[in-house]
């Protein structure tokens, strides 16, 4: 059942990275006013590297958030 | 511990001092394309946070007994950067972070001492990333190294990170490979014990040390997809080998009996992860992320976050979010007094419980033209909120404070 959901995971998520290249328009440097805002950023926020820091600890769940992966502890 | 936060201050004081002091001379016109290739200060950040929690599930004490425990933590980072002659740009990213906890949870681990192992504790943990970038393409490589202590962990990292960007610089890949060789000082609940360990000092508590050692690798894809929106997908496997059980824990079985937490020494992660930005109006921008994680222990999990920045006016923005996280546990978590002891591996460890979480907040950015407060080097202030709650009953609060100096 797991392994089922997980394989449609997989499916879905390289539906998505296709379907994200495939519908995307042309847009030029001069056109990229609001995507350069800096509250459109794709990265996490600086301000939420300590909340991340102990939702990795607190949750079995980590990663692919741009927080730490792993290494040093500050675990307890 | 005062000192090591005084010298934090003093630090970041006499950066931004050294700034204040920097007059900004009228830049003579130039048409002959030269840029400066001395090394400058492109921004400081300092980001620091109050985490305070209760609970009433410690694994130190099997799964009852209180969590409680807060942190204090501060990273201050520099980043550097030089033009070399092909045009090239090198960005140096130093980091410097310092954390200090106390657990009382983690007193529990020898409650006979004034204070245990873990009972309070303070981790440094400084970073170098070097970054080569051609500003023409926008592609880029670099290399990172870093370390942290504590009292019964040290870690060495190491990273490599590359970036490649399209021609039209629509669409953006990143791949990043780490690894972390850790050492953790093995040290057991003060009953189990051997009699040849049992002393007064620090080194007639611990066991001996075993490593953790931690590989990952991350594919992340950018694409802007129109004027307004733009996405990205992120994919980060992950193995850890070595001590993977937290030793000091206890796990209390059917029968009575008592042993120190036993996990496997292999752990394979797989977490997946999409971000959408969208600007929805002139004011209002919509922040999404999705994450679903998979392990070998039997996690699973699903994570989604929004946050939605409204923009007050072009400098200031007020940013509420709301994140939910549900997780399936893994198959070796049972509560206190309730493991079968016959089992191989056991925990009671309610972090790798199923539960759901609930995080819920609010954050508040300035970034005036002239400087917050009208302090012109002070770019960026902003300031965030956020409560946590878990079905297994545990909540906490944080608050976190990042001052970006230009």
């Amino acid at each position: 059942m797991k392994t089922s959901f997980d394989r449609s995971v997989l499916l879905g998520v390289s539906f998505f990275a296709l379907s994200m290249l495939s519908a995307c328009a042309t847009v030029k440097p001069y056109q990229k006013s609001k995507l350069n805002d800096s509250e459109m950023a794709l990265s996490s926020r600086k301000v939420q590297k300590f909340e991340q820091s102990f939702q990795l600890y607190r949750e079995g769940g980590s990663g692919a958030n741009g927080g730490k992966s792993g290494g040093g502890c500050g675990c307890n | 511990m005062r000192k090591i936060y005084l010298h934090v201050l003093m630090l970041f004081a006499g950066v931004l001092g050294a700034q204040g002091q920097i007059k900004i001379k009228p830049t003579p016109s130039d048409t002959t394309n030269y840029q400066s290739r001395k090394l400058k200060i492109d921004e400081i950040n300092l980001v620091s946070a109050y985490y305070h929690q209760n609970g009433n599930n410690s694994a130190v004490t099997g799964g009852i007994g209180t969590e409680k425990l807060s942190d204090f933590a501060n990273t201050i980072d520099l980043q550097l950067s030089k033009l070399n002659k092909a045009g090239n740009k090198n960005t140096f990213l130093f980091e410097l972070g310092v954390d200090h906890y106390t657990s009382a949870s983690s007193d529990k681990i020898d409650p006979s001492t004034i204070s245990s192992a873990s009972m309070a504790d303070t981790r440094v943990y400084p970073s170098l990333n070097w970054t080569h970038s051609n500003e023409k393409t926008g592609n880029a490589f670099g290399f990172t190294g870093s370390f942290s202590t504590e009292y019964d962990y040290q870690s060495l990292g190491a990273g490599f990170n590359v970036t490649r960007l399209s021609k039209d610089k629509n669409t953006q890949f990143d791949f990043k490979l780490q690894a972390f060789l850790d050492t953790w000082k093995v040290i057991l609940p003060i009953e189990l014990r051997s009699a040849a360990s049992l002393g007064n000092g620090h080194e007639s508590r611990s066991e001996g040390s075993s490593p953790r050692n931690s590989f990952s690798a991350s594919f992340s894809l950018s694409q802007v997809i129109n004027q307004k929106l733009q996405a990205m997908i992120i994919v980060e496997p992950a193995y850890q080998k070595g001590l993977l059980a937290t030793k000091y824990q206890r796990v209390y079985f059917t029968d009575g009996s008592l042993r120190a937490e036993n996990l496997p020494d292999q752990r394979y992660k797989l977490p997946i992860a999409a971000r959408l930005n969208y600007f929805a109006t002139d004011q209002v921008i919509i922040r999404a992320y999705y994450r679903y994680f998979m392990d070998n222990w039997g996690i699973r999990a699903h994570t989604a976050e929004i946050e939605v920045p409204v923009k007050l006016t072009s400098f200031i923005s007020i940013s509420p979010f709301y994140r939910y996280n549900n997780q399936t546990g893994t198959k070796y978590f049972a509560p206190y007094g309730q493991h079968d002891p016959s089992a191989q591996y056991f925990t009671s460890d309610y972090d790798l419980s199923t539960l759901n979480s609930d995080f819920y907040g609010a954050g508040i950015r300035l970034a005036p033209p002239h400087g917050v407060f009208g302090w012109q080097h002070l770019n960026m202030l902003e300031l965030r909120y956020g409560h946590y709650s878990r079905s297994t009953g545990l909540v906490s609060n944080i608050i976190s404070l990042n001052l970006k100096v230009k």
